[in-house]
């Protein structure tokens, strides 16, 4: 009996991961269709992508998202992980409210942020364009790194930080030598995290870009809008390849790093 | 005299706080407060606002279309939420009881759809639902119908629409607080005489309950606001607050209006919230990251 | 130069509304093995932490070599601590564990390269410079933070419980380890422990610890065979306490209690005539025979007896209700529970002890 129920689960993972799939199959499927309608197939054909290669708007908007995704995840890492340090290091009553107040933007549906931004950032006078943006997604991107670090800070052994004193270390030394590194791990998962998000936005940047500065989503999102080209699919299929990679890459990189261990034991 | 170096070091420990607070401050704090300031202004005749205190933005709520929108929106994030539970929650149950490396791999596999761009994975949609498309290919191929449903622009449609883009927040709350639960407790119960169904509904469902509700919040407050799930699968028939906050600011340029609804729709989010902490003891919501 | 290497003087330590030490003086020899002997919460981690800079004193004084260190930071004290858990830093590989302290001092590459190999020598480690401390066991790990603290060369090394997380065998062979380097660098040993093993086996002294002070400090000898107090006795040696009244003092005193006469002797104290005082007497050195009414002695009942750690335990409830252990060799004797016995032991086997009750400190 204990191994239906077993083989019952796989099933269920199974059918609910090959519908999760199915769009995106299509998709890269349909990226290769010679016709210009999706879902008749017309024969095999690089066309969509040689048309992808020659629109330089997209490549624009893919270059801003890259660029606003960047600046966004260091600017929220740097926030969020001197905040979370000092919020552990200080026991105070404003904590509280702080911590609140910083994880906010992730409980907030996005279209609120959108509206407050937008009239808050036409208050201020900001010009609308990159900067805008770049606050903007900053501050939906800070509460990821800031949770990461501080439950990363709050796991750690206070120990290490006493031994290193003991063995010498300024309060700089420590955050620098055994503070730093340790916590590095959620500082980069809370910038992936950031990126990632960053990169896949459409509410907040629709309502807080400027005329001329497109990201990739916004692109994407008139084209549908007003009507699509399969060149949409290609570059769908290229952005997939991409994520293939990066996750292969960061699984390699999980993988190898007892490796290094292993190696080293027997080089002893 | 041994106070001195203490204040010295919290100084520092401050000077690292500082950024982040001045940035919380005034680019979510200040803008938050600035929302509700607006909600109660009046709004001027063609464009922007004057300077006159009133409750009449929170008044239009009340006329019946837009209580209809909230009403939609509510009935819209309920359904979602509901089928995303209904799905979620047996696949993180059943993930959580995978080999250590079928849990890695199913890792892998949910990291790819979930890094891939939400728009993008949307279209996928937009293909399988258009007239002729994917599902009305094969479903006329097996003779179960004769003519194309067209179900693209269509309220069932939104419905998979906010599913599929939501559906992974509840697996991973469900999975993160499954996979951290102690077995043996369930073995406890049923040697102790339950039954698998009785064991399961007072040991796992209760152990589990945190990773559900968060699911549950997670996917309700930003099924509220995707307006451009609504947009692209339900075409304009599917109003929901979200595109109403939308159009109020870019068409209507009624700030002050859009300003009273996201104060309303801030107030159902907290509060669910709050609910939740409630039920859970206090604790962060489970799977956030 | 001194012979003193550390000085504490009236420490006084409060975390919220518990006092966790009370004004304690304490001096430390240079070259000496001393431990701090309490079971938990006694305040000797506090001790320890005060001289180490991890926590600064509410009031009193800690002297490092005659010069006032009280408020001076962790860093700049020239005394390094072995800690519980070992606190290696899990991203440094065992020789940068070890060579951290001489990096921070900014010494030569080449230098930090040979004291690395000369401390993983010390502890016998020199193949596992390149590894990882996940990679190591308890015993390992516990090596190289020895290692780690030592390399930096520190007037007083203060280790607190560090072999509490190792098991039995390890903890034996890792005591004596302990004491060999020790003797071999003749640096100054601050040790923690609750266990009285631990103690009487390592130090060149012991100092008792309870509720924020200090109950006895001195040999291993004089804390077993002289206990000053009941606790000191009670915890060291787990002795049997018993109450009476003096009724002939002296070097040897009689104590007559409700189930007849005690001898015991009295080292430090001047027990007076008819004065009530508490005596020692150790498990092993409580002797008895079949009742005999006149026989010299106290009159008891066996309760209980039981066979654990290699030792027969015999429980005797006297006729006032006090209860004494004896302990024999062997897995069993003639005597049944329940027989009435008489018990003696010789007067230089039980000591007059200060009894404080606890709580009345």
């Amino acid at each position: 009996m204990k191994q239906k129920t077993f083989r019952f689960s796989h099933l269920f993972l199974g059918i609910v991961l090959a519908v999760m799939y199915l769009p995106i199959v299509l998709l890269v499927v349909y990226s290769f269709n010679e016709s210009k309608i999706s879902s008749v197939w017309g024969g095999f054909s690089f066309k969509w992508y040689q048309q992808l290669f020659r629109d330089k708007q997209m490549f624009e908007a893919l270059w801003n998202s890259i660029i606003l995704g960047v600046l966004s995840s260091v600017s929220a890492a740097i926030l969020g992980t001197l905040g979370a340090f000092g919020m552990t290091k200080i026991k105070c009553r404003s904590n509280h409210v702080m911590e609140y107040l910083v994880t906010l933007p992730i409980m907030t549906p996005e279209i609120i942020l959108a509206m407050v931004f937008l009239a808050f950032f036409s208050l201020l006078g900001l010009p609308f364009g990159m900067t805008t943006l770049v606050l903007g997604h900053t501050a939906f991107c800070v509460p990821y790194v800031f949770m990461l670090v501080k439950a990363s800070l709050v796991g750690m052994d206070s120990s290490l930080a006493e031994a290193a004193r003991d063995l010498g270390a300024t309060e700089i030394q420590v955050f620098r030598d055994i503070t730093l590194p340790l916590v590095a791990p959620a500082i980069a998962s809370g910038m992936v995290l950031s990126f990632a998000m960053s990169f896949d936005d459409v509410i907040i940047s629709l309502f807080v870009t400027g005329v001329n500065v497109n990201t990739l989503p916004i692109r994407v999102y008139t084209q549908i809008k007003t009507g699509v080209t399969p060149e949409i699919n290609a570059l769908c299929t290229l952005m997939l390849a991409a994520t293939l990679v990066l996750v292969a890459v960061s699984a390699v990189i999980g993988r190898k790093k007892p490796n290094i261990n292993e190696q080293q034991k027997e080089n002893v | 005299m041994n106070k001195h170096p203490q204040k010295a070091k919290n100084r520092g420990y401050w000077l690292t706080l500082l950024p982040l607070y001045l940035f919380t401050i005034i680019f979510v704090g200040a803008p938050l407060l600035y929302m509700l300031v607006l909600s109660f202004l009046q709004r001027a005749e063609t464009w922007g606002i004057t300077g006159q205190f009133t409750f009449r933005n929170y008044a239009q709520i009340f006329q019946p279309v837009y209580l209809k929108t909230f009403a939609d929106s509510l009935k819209l994030a309920f359904l979602s939420t509901g089928i995303i539970a209904l799905i979620g929650y047996p696949f993180g149950y059943f993930m959580a009881k995978l080999s250590p490396k079928g849990k890695k791999w199913m890792m892998l596999a949910l990291m790819v759809p979930f890094w891939t761009n939400s728009l993008i994975r949307l279209y996928g949609w937009i293909i399988i639902f258009r007239a002729n498309g994917t599902l009305d290919q094969i479903l006329m191929g097996l003779n179960i119908t004769q003519s194309p449903l067209k179900l693209l622009y269509t309220y069932p449609a939104v419905v998979v629409g906010m599913v599929y883009a939501l559906l992974q927040f509840m697996i991973f709350s469900v999975y993160s607080s499954a996979e951290k639960m102690d077995w043996k407790l369930v073995e406890a119960a049923r040697d102790l005489g339950a039954s698998p169904l009785k064991a399961f509904l007072t040991v796992t469902l209760k152990l589990t309950l945190p990773g559900l509700l968060s699911g549950v919040i997670l996917t309700f407050i930003p099924s509220m606001g995707l307006f451009f799930i609504a947009d692209i699968l339900g075409g304009n028939k599917v109003v929901l607050v979200g595109s109403l906050i939308q159009d109020q600011l870019v068409k209507a340029h009624n700030t002050p209006f859009a300003a009273a609804l996201s104060v309303v729709l801030m107030l159902m989010t907290t509060l669910m919230i709050a609910l939740y902490k409630k039920i859970a003891g206090g604790k962060e919501l489970e799977g956030l990251i | 130069m001194s012979d003193q290497i550390l000085q504490l003087k009236q420490i006084e330590k409060s975390f919220g509304n518990t006092k966790v030490l009370d004004g304690i003086d304490l001096q430390l020899h240079r070259g000496e093995f001393i431990t701090l002997l309490g079971a938990s919460g006694c305040g000797k981690t506090t001790t320890l932490r005060i001289i180490a800079g991890l926590e600064t004193p509410d009031s009193g004084s800690v002297l490092l070599d005659g010069v006032d260190v009280t408020a001076v930071p962790p860093e700049k004290r020239n005394v390094n601590t072995v800690f519980q858990n070992y606190a290696l830093f899990p991203h440094m590989s065992v020789a940068d564990n070890i060579g951290y302290g001489l990096k921070l001092k900014k010494v030569s590459k080449s230098e930090i390269q040979a004291k690395v190999k000369e401390m993983l020598e010390l502890v016998q480690l020199s193949e596992y410079g390149s590894r990882m401390p996940a990679e190591l066991s308890g015993g390992q790990r516990q090596r190289v933070a020895i290692a780690r603290a030592l390399a930096v060369q520190p007037q007083i090394l203060l280790l607190d419980e560090p072999l509490g997380a190792l098991d039995l065998q390890l903890r034996r062979q890792m005591q004596f380890e302990l004491k060999r380097l020790q003797k071999q660098l003749g640096i100054t040993f601050l040790y923690i422990t609750h266990d009285q093993e631990e103690a009487l086996n390592m130090s060149d002294r012991i100092a008792v610890m309870r509720q924020g002070r200090f109950e006895q400090i001195g040999t291993p000898n004089e804390i077993y065979d002289s206990p000053k107090t009941a606790y000191v006795a009670k915890f060291v040696g787990e002795a049997n306490i018993l109450k009476g009244k003096v009724t002939q003092s002296g070097k040897v005193v009689c104590v007559e209690t409700a189930a007849g006469t005690a001898l015991a002797i009295c080292k430090r104290c001047g027990a007076a005539e008819g004065k009530s005082v508490s005596i020692a007497v150790r498990s092993e050195n409580v002797s008895f025979a079949p009742y005999q009414p006149d026989a010299q002695g106290l009159a008891a009942v066996i309760r209980e007896k039981n066979f654990a750690g290699g030792m027969l335990r015999i429980v005797l409830e006297l006729k006032d209700g006090q209860t004494l252990i004896a302990s024999r060799h062997g897995i069993d004797l003639p005597a049944q529970v329940g027989d009435e016995m008489t018990v003696f032991w010789n007067a230089e086997q039980a000591i007059v002890v200060e009894d404080v009750e606890e709580g009345k400190l």
